[in-house]
């Protein structure tokens, strides 16, 4: 089924008797897929202040038109929301609605936060039908429960999301990146001098063939002095400035474009940057780094237990490709919490059944 | 203000609960004497006040834990205390309650500059947790004006900001991860020094929870380096629209200072008189603070200036050294205290699209001459974050409620325009009736049942944030 504004979402949801899978774009197929597809294309968006860097939009809005209209006026979503399509092998339009679900970040996490962390407020209808508000269009607001930030990363198993908000930030009119080739053993220790500069660091991975990449953004002489700046820092490296990413290295760590079209299991490691190297070359040394070096993309042979082959380590892991539960399962007291919320939430368990546990 | 009716069965029980706690606690970490509980009967918003039963200051989270365990097991509430400056009465105790302080928890357990964290017992005061850091050239960037006093406990039960929250953002976006213990003691470990903790977003949703979800006796704090230098431009505007189209400009041209302060006519007449800044004789004035090398900085105040004068300034001051930075400062910092010199004060915390702002203001000020009460504007206008003071004097009967009657206007044009009731300074007492303004009863429901989960009794801190009648069934 699919719904088209927020009444038809409540009429879906008030009269469904079997579960529902929701679905935002079909970009994200992880975990669980079970229930009837309940698409949601509650599009449009509703709100766009640029001088208050404030977006409201339906939450099966297209993210390439929040990205087209945000860029228009020289702006952007702070935390580089990644395009997962390629790389899971699944094709489709990611929406806003499935970002903020998955909590999507990419590499400007570092600087700028998560998706949760620019989200700053939703709509969503619960799993009795309710529409429950949240949050607002301000950047700044402590009134009640934050149940926007539970909202986002809960993988639609709470309730539906069918309206977000953001807060926005101006597009870098200049961007400096540095290379350095160096081998993933030795990236975190370089991505974290560089984060622990002085010289505000919007980008820290490593690439394999490339290396490791970091990157600063601002005004145009400010990004030509950190990089000099940054280049006496990181000099035992040997860094090479480029001012241009002509190459797309920001968008390949991003999207993982060197697993894409690749045989294999594909994980996610959520780790201490310091851990990222060693739990990568514990599972073999496939691996893309972000986050200086706490996000750790790996590419397994199938069938791999990259849980077990990774242990001992500190964070979590998520099965995004592979015949293994997505989610890892969480300390007992956490997951009891857990539940319950989802048992308050979707008292009928409507929602992505047996997604996230 | 109302509250519930303490419960008489606790009442009655205070010398066993007492007994009970002294069995596992040191002496001096249980007050019971009426003249020493007196010190906890209220937080910054003193006008409201009532001793608690009794306080316990313990010192380990096993200690917390076993507090709580008792409490719950014996129906006793329990009001979970930093350093006691919330302006919103969070932390005002209620006759039944044990206040559960935390400030005998203040150590650094870790520092780790490659993961770019700090691990703290939450009764640590904000400013110490830079101090800790700050020989290393490090910072924690939330900085409530608070910071000396408050408590990062405190910090996270409000989801507290700061000056600098522009650039920087405010607790929650600064917090890695908690230890909370539960109402029912258990110690629940939330996130940590990775970037996701995985699973649902527990931490989201603990911050800014107001003392209602657990404890929190130890947090885990992003850092950063602090940067090279930071220089303040001052701007004088004829009109209050002016200046705030001025501050929609900046922002749309794509600069990020990390500070954007403004405040109107009454409130600079106010500090010129008592602390003599040297401010111009303007309508509204705009202090914008940019951060990064001497080079950097000049860049961006070549910008700002720009677009300032685009807005034909009464007058345009860039700070040329320390000194002139420092006066610059000083008005604005002295506010609250320049205003406190005319009387009492209320402090209000609303937020508006910054949109919204020249119509605000000039509605405040109708306001104002409706109610007969004097108010000034000083606020982070980056973020809308508005604090509108109310001069009123207590002393002067009926003059209170007026003030709080008019607060409460001032509070519903917040979110009349898209706005809401409180940016930093969280619910608390004071604004608990005023919830039903911004949310429909289905937006109170899913919030309270979150509560339902983590503390299915309501014990912890349960008469505030929800108004009375609609948590009335399940306080029980
Ligand atoms: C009509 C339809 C039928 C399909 N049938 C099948 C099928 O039978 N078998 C198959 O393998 N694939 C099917 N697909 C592809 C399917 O979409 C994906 O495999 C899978 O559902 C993942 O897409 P997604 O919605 O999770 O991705 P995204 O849209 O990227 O969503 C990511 C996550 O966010 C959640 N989410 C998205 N939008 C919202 C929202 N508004 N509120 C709350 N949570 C949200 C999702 O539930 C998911 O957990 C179908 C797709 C469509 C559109
Ligand atoms: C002069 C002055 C200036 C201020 N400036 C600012 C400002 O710029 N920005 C700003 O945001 N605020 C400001 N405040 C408000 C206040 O300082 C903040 O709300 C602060 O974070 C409160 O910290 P505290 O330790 O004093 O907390 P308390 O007042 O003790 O408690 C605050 C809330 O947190 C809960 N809590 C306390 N400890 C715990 C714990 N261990 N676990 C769970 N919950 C707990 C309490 O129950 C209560 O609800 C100001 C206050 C004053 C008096």
């Amino acid at each position: 089924m699919k719904v088209e504004s927020e009444k038809a979402l409540v009429e879906a949801v008030r009269g469904a008797t079997r579960p529902l899978r929701i679905v935002g774009g079909g970009t994200r197929p992880v975990g669980a897929l079970a229930g009837d597809p309940l698409q949601v294309a509650i599009s449009g968006i509703s709100l766009y202040e640029p001088g208050a860097l404030t977006l409201i939009a339906g939450a099966g809005t297209p993210l390439s038109e929040i990205e087209a209209a945000v860029a228009a006026e020289g702006q952007r979503l702070p935390f580089e929301p990644a395009r997962w399509g390629a790389v899971l092998g699944a094709a489709g339009e990611s929406t806003i609605g499935g970002v903020v679900a998955a909590n999507v970040s990419g590499p400007r996490r570092v600087q700028a936060g998560a998706c949760r962390d620019s989200l700053i407020g939703l709509r969503f209808v619960d799993g009795t039908g309710a529409v429950v508000k949240n949050g607002g269009r301000v950047m700044k607001n402590v009134t009640g429960y934050d149940l926007v930030k539970l909202m986002a990363g809960s993988w639609g198993t709470l309730g539906v999301l069918s309206e977000v908000a953001f807060k926005l930030l101006p597009a870098a009119p200049a961007q400096a990146t540095l290379v350095m080739d160096v081998p993933l053993t030795e990236a975190a220790k370089v991505l974290a001098a560089a984060l622990g500069s002085q010289f505000d660091v919007s980008g820290a991975g490593w690439l394999p063939g490339v290396g490791a990449i970091v990157r600063i953004e601002g005004l145009e002489q400010s990004v030509t002095y950190r990089a000099g700046r940054l280049c006496d820092v990181l000099a035992a490296w040997a860094p090479k400035v480029m001012r241009e990413d002509g190459a797309g290295l920001w968008r390949d760590l991003a999207e993982v474009t060197p697993f894409h079209g690749r045989p294999g299991d594909l994980w996610r490691f959520s780790v201490k940057p310091s851990d990222g190297p060693q739990v990568a070359a514990r599972l073999g040394g496939q691996a893309v780094l972000d986050w200086g070096g706490g996000l750790v993309w790996a590419l397994v042979a199938p069938g791999t237990d990259a849980r077990r082959l990774a242990a001992p380590y500190a964070g979590h892991a998520t099965c995004l490709r592979g015949a293994f539960a997505a989610f890892e399962p969480e300390a007992a007291p956490v997951a009891a919490l857990s539940r319950g919320l989802r048992a308050r939430f979707d008292p009928k368990g409507l929602f992505n059944p047996g997604k996230m546990g | 203000m109302q509250m519930p009716l303490p419960s008489a069965k606790v009442l009655a029980e205070k010398a066993l609960i007492v007994k009970r706690l002294r069995a596992f606690l040191p002496r001096d970490s249980v007050i019971d004497d009426p003249a020493e509980t007196r010190a906890y009967e209220c937080d910054a918003l003193s006008a409201y006040r009532c001793a608690p039963l009794a306080v316990v200051l313990p010192r380990t989270t096993a200690e917390v834990a076993a507090c709580l365990r008792l409490c719950h097991q014996m129906g006793v509430p329990v009001v979970p205390r930093g350093a006691g400056t919330s302006l919103a009465g969070g932390s005002m105790p209620s006759a039944d309650a044990v206040v559960l302080g935390l400030a005998r928890m203040n150590r650094v357990l870790e520092v780790d500059y490659a993961n770019r964290f700090i691990r703290v017992e939450a009764g640590r005061t904000n400013l110490s947790v830079t101090g800790a850091i700050e020989g290393e050239g490090w910072f924690y960037a939330p900085d409530p004006s608070s910071q000396l006093a408050c408590a990062i406990a405190g910090n996270i039960g409000m989801n507290s900001g700061g000056a600098h929250c522009l650039k920087y953002g405010v607790t929650t976006n600064n917090l890695l991860g908690v230890t909370l213990v539960t109402m029912q003691g258990e110690v629940v470990e939330i996130g940590g020094p990775c970037c996701d903790a995985g699973g649902l977003d527990l931490l989201g949703v603990v911050c800014g929870s107001e003392g209602q979800l657990g404890v929190v006796t130890e947090a885990t704090l992003r850092i950063l380096r602090q940067p090279e230098g930071a220089r303040p431009v001052l701007i004088g505007f004829s009109s209050n629209e002016v200046a705030g189209a001025c501050v929609a400009d900046i922002i749309r041209a794509g600069i990020l200072p990390v500070a954007i302060e403004f405040m109107d006519r009454p409130c600079i007449e106010a500090t010129e008189a008592f602390c003599h800044a040297g401010y111009p004789d303007c309508e509204a004035l705009l202090i914008v603070e940019c951060e990064g090398s001497p080079a950097e900085i000049a860049e961006q105040l070549g910008l700002i200036r720009q677009i300032a004068t685009g807005h034909d300034p009464v007058e345009f001051r860039e700070a040329q050294s320390p000194e002139e930075a420092k006066r610059i400062w000083l008005g604005r910092k002295s506010a609250f205290g320049a205003m406190g010199q005319k009387g009492d004060y209320m402090c209000l915390d609303g937020t508006i699209p910054v949109s919204a702002l020249p119509m605000v203001l000039r509605r405040i000020g109708e306001i104002s001459r409706e109610f007969g009460l004097e108010v000034g504007n000083v606020f982070h206008a980056g973020d809308g974050n508005m604090h509108p003071l109310i001069i009123y004097n207590a002393n002067v009967p009926g003059q209170q409620e007026l003030c709080e009657r008019m607060g409460a206007e001032i509070l519903k044009l917040c979110v009349e325009v898209g706005g809401c009731l409180t940016g930093e300074h969280g619910v608390g007492i004071e604004k608990r009736d005023l919830m039903t303004v911004q949310f429909a009863p289905a937006d109170l429901e899913a919030q309270m049942r979150v509560k339902d989960v983590f503390d299915p009794k309501w014990l912890l801190n349960a008469a505030k944030v929800f108004p009375l009648d609609v948590s009335a069934s399940r306080r029980g």
